[in-house]
């Protein structure tokens, strides 16, 4: 029976709430490591029941994650609860080890809010990336912005030092939020070629299976940096892509909405008769490769909605046309932000869209859009939104 | 025995309850206990001290015998009282919100 599987990350615990495949009752499961900042969770689309978890902390530091039954008990990668440790044998527990590659060394330094140059610093990790083909293989976004994989079901993290390494990191700076890299997508037509994001660095693609890495930002123009067109700067919020046509990118700006035709080698502003183009989150009808969707958020300093009004915007047309989605969503007296990875989409021939919000509520809408749905209301405030379309 | 005494969140991950207690080789000093602990709780690794620096965390603090022990020498020998089993080495959470 088709099932619907959403993992929610919030600011004190991980939520998963199911349903059929109507998307009308749901069962809420959490919180899930109570009291800890959930930054993102999600399955793989090998084994969906092997679900990836960032679990942070200020006072105990980054703890990754895993299960391997959809989400009903978890355990850190190589380490069994309470396990002793043989001794001799291999070194255990070391899932949460995020060591920079030492061959990036002479990229030390990146820029500091002042303009100083100030050393790389491991903080945490914002998105979790599962391989499309390999259970055990899986990438993470790190701030201080880097991009790690480990092959071995997350027990061990090796960075891939060419992101860092290729030149212009003394240029990237930390966006309001820490300098992350919070964005990463993987091409299913071409193993070698993935899209990542950084804020505030901007946009960058592989094509040798991350290897070697360029900027690509060719056609973002950002008024509040000392250069509005340069190669790398920019605080891009998030990119999306539809799966089914690889190559076509749609990106949140910090301000402006973008889209490129060729993988990202040159961007135009699609942001039309948006009522603001400021906001976090982008994605992509499952089915229309033309319709997307964002929150436009009022302003870089005033993090909710335009005259207390939550609106999804829908465009048919690849941008530049947009109507606002209402129903079902708050019209008054609503200050609530939806942060950069808290908007997903099911694949069902119906296209469910889910978005959860910093007061805690997670929408969802069974149609596409037209109409929406608390799941819940009351939930920490959501970090992170993903959806498994199961059976 | 050495007796140690974990945050709330660490028990959890451990699956232990507010006091652990742990055999160590040699010279009882915070280093040679926290490895102690992160070879029998493998899953604290990096959650005491930094993983890659060793360095405590900023927001844990160590005490024992109602004295900080924080800024002392991971090196320096504890107290005798923590070495006889007597008192616990306390890691305790800094009270910083949230």
């Amino acid at each position: 029976m088709t099932q619907v599987r959403v993992l929610v990350g919030t600011r004190k615990g991980a939520f998963i709430l199911t349903s059929d495949g109507k998307r009308e009752k749901w069962d809420v499961s959490g919180p899930h490591f109570a009291g800890w900042e959930m930054y993102h969770l999600k399955g793989s689309p090998v084994d969906p029941n092997r679900i990836y978890a960032s679990q942070t902390s200020g006072w105990f530091g980054q703890i990754i994650q895993r299960s391997d039954d959809g989400g009903k008990t978890w355990h850190q990668p190589g380490t069994a609860p309470g396990e002793q440790t043989a001794q001799p044998g291999p070194p255990k527990g070391e899932s949460n080890k995020f060591a920079y590659d030492a061959a990036a060394k002479p990229l030390t330094t990146h820029q500091w809010y002042d303009g100083t140059q100030h050393p790389w610093e491991f903080k945490r990790v914002w998105h979790v990336e599962p391989s499309l083909t390999e259970a055990d293989t899986v990438y993470a976004g790190i701030e201080d912005a880097a991009i790690f994989r480990s092959t071995d079901g997350g027990e061990n993290w090796k960075e891939l030092p060419g992101l860092r390494g290729h030149g212009t990191g003394p240029k990237w700076q930390p966006g309001a939020g820490g300098m992350c890299l919070h964005t990463i997508i993987l091409d299913p037509s071409n193993p070698q070629r993935m899209w990542i994001a950084i804020s505030a660095a901007g946009a960058f693609r592989t094509d040798d299976g991350g290897a070697s890495w360029k900027p690509i930002n060719r056609g973002l123009r950002s008024q509040y940096i000392p250069d509005p067109n340069a190669e790398v700067g920019h605080c891009v919020h998030h990119i999306a892509m539809n799966p089914k046509r690889p190559g076509v990118l749609f990106m949140q700006k910090h301000w402006d909405v973008m889209r490129s035709d060729d993988a990202g080698d040159n961007w135009k502003e699609v942001s039309g008769n948006l009522p603001t183009d400021f906001g976090f989150v982008i994605d992509v009808h499952a089915h229309e490769p033309e319709t997307i969707y964002v929150v436009p958020i009022k302003s870089d300093s005033e993090h909710y909605p335009l005259e207390g009004k939550l609106r999804v915007f829908r465009s048919r047309t690849g941008g530049n046309e947009w109507e606002a989605l209402t129903k079902g969503l708050p019209q008054q007296d609503c200050y609530v932000n939806v942060l950069r990875d808290a908007m997903a989409v099911d694949s069902l021939d119906k296209c469910g869209i889910y978005f959860g919000t910093t007061g805690g509520q997670v929408y969802a809408s069974a149609d596409a859009g037209d109409s929406w749905n608390p799941i819940v209301r009351d939930l920490p405030a959501v970090l992170s939104v993903e959806v498994q379309t199961l059976g | 025995m050495i007796r140690v005494t974990l945050p709330q969140h660490l028990r959890t991950l451990a699956h232990v309850g507010y006091e652990v207690q742990i055999e160590v080789e040699g010279v009882v000093t915070q280093r040679s206990v926290l490895d102690a602990i992160e070879a029998r709780y493998p899953m604290l690794r990096g959650t005491i001290r930094d993983h890659v620096t060793q360095e405590r965390r900023p927001f844990l603090r160590f005490f024992a015998c109602e004295e900080d022990l924080s800024h002392e020498s991971p090196d320096a020998p504890l107290p005798e009282a923590v070495i006889s089993g007597k008192e616990p080495l306390m890691i305790i959470g800094a009270i910083a919100g949230g």
